[in-house]
């Protein structure tokens, strides 16, 4: 059973999908309610255990949403049986939220959204918001009783792509949302990330360069509508009807803007490449760019 | 793969290797956030000089370690933000496994002592390999500073 939307924002208004966000008061004064479960993902696979909101599941990108072995998420079977094991419903309203700019929420929600699972939200401003707003925290662990959630294959055509595509994707709207240092290919890690290097620098031809964080506001949130469109449209040239592949290093910074561009803007074709700069770095004979300017095909 | 080298673990980090080894696997994070909770604020001295702390560039969180030596015994201190509690509880088992150990102790910890505590699996292996960081780091600074 969906929950209703948060249509007290007017900043959501805006948006082409007003109900993919939430507010903290929203979620506040909804926390228990039927049909609605919330899911916490981070970065830090320890930090739900130091307080999460009441309620809350925890979900790990790292440990739950991958497959072991292989380079890939889990399978329908492996997905319906997370989902049961954590009680959530087919039908539940999902509402996730995260640390570091909802970064691995926005990631949960896009693995989410692979397996069709319709009603998945964000907490505009994720859990640093929360924690400023001094809303409650508890480090109960959630008890939802075990639900049956039905194995649905995972369909990867709409919203992922692989290292082939963006080779055919070259020359039709590309972004790529690592930091400009990464981009111009002066380093091959991030800052801070060195354990998730590569052995060669720079990016694929013709992306542009839109850093993840400039679609977050100062006050953690998402930015506006019309400020997005000032940074997606006029400034890296998207149109309407564009079929766009957003990239990072591992996917979970590209997931952040393909949420923006898929939920907020309302781009309909639009993939995130997951393999990133940690497989196209690395691939023999793939095309690199180096330097500020996108470069050409 | 070889067997892990458990000969020259000191019996501190002994301890805290076998406590998290008879843990059931899904309660360890619990653990590691025992310790994460434990990690003692560093001490004044420490904490006027932070040109005397080195940042741990493997992990993924702002972490720096300092790492005394004073006639021949070792004294580990980490600071780490609650916002990256994984780091924190690494930071805190070598803290608390290092200080008061001789210098010829620390060298002889194995470098593969993070991958022996039964947390690969709970934390994932990426993750693990901060904690690997901080250890080769503060050996370091004991053979610098001995």
């Amino acid at each position: 059973m969906a929950v209703e939307f948060d249509s007290s924002s007017p900043k959501f208004a805006e948006y082409a999908e007003p109900g993919r966000l939430v507010t903290t008061e929203w979620l506040a004064e909804r926390l228990g309610t039927s049909g609605l479960v919330v899911v916490e993902s981070d970065e830090d696979v320890l930090l739900y255990e130091t307080g999460h909101i009441p309620g809350a599941v925890k979900v790990d990108w790292h440990t739950e949403l991958n497959d072991p072995v292989v380079r890939d998420y889990v399978d329908g079977e492996g997905f319906a049986a997370l989902l049961s094991r954590k009680g959530i419903a087919r039908d539940d309203t999902v509402v996730i939220y995260g640390d570091k700019n909802n970064w691995w929420a926005a990631y949960a929600l896009w693995v989410f959204s692979l397996f069709g699972h319709e009603d998945v939200r964000l907490l505009d401003g994720g859990r640093d918001r929360w924690i400023a707003e001094g809303r409650e925290l508890t480090r109960e662990p959630a008890n939802r009783p075990a639900t049956e959630y039905p194995v649905v294959e995972r369909d990867d055509a709409a919203i992922r792509a692989y290292k082939e595509d963006v080779l055919a994707h070259i020359g039709s709207p590309l972004i790529d949302v690592r930091s400009p240092e990464e981009y111009s290919g002066e380093r091959t890690t991030a800052p801070a990330y060195p354990e998730e290097g590569t052995l060669r620098a720079g990016h694929i031809p013709t992306a542009q360069s839109v850093p993840w964080a400039k679609a977050v506001a100062e006050d953690g949130g998402f930015k506006t509508r019309a400020e997005l469109d000032a940074i997606y449209r006029d400034g890296a040239g998207l149109r309407d009807g564009d079929d766009v592949v957003a990239y990072c290093r591992i996917g979970e910074r590209s997931s952040h803007t393909w949420f923006v561009l898929k939920h907020l803007l309302g781009f309909e074709n639009v993939r995130n490449y997951d393999g990133s700069w940690t497989e196209w770095g690395s691939a023999v004979r793939v095309p690199i760019v180096t330097g500020t300017e996108p470069g050409s095909v | 793969m070889t067997g892990m080298s458990t000969s020259d673990v000191p019996e501190t980090l002994a301890e805290i290797r076998d406590s998290f080894l008879e843990t059931p696997e899904a309660d360890r994070l619990l653990l590691l956030l025992e310790f994460s909770d434990e990690l003692p604020p560093v001490s004044d001295d420490v904490a006027s000089h932070p040109e005397m702390y080195e940042r741990v560039a493997e992990c993924q969180s702002p972490v720096y370690i300092h790492v005394e030596v004073d006639d021949g015994i070792v004294t580990m201190h980490a600071t780490a933000p609650p916002e990256a509690p994984t780091t924190r509880g690494f930071a805190s088992i070598l803290v608390q496994g290092i200080t008061g150990l001789t210098v010829d102790e620390v060298l002889a910890i194995p470098e593969d002592y993070p991958q022996s505590i039964g947390l690969t699996k709970a934390v994932s292996p990426l993750r693990i390999g901060g904690m690997t960081g901080m250890l080769m780091r503060a050996k370091n600074q004991v053979r610098k500073k001995s």
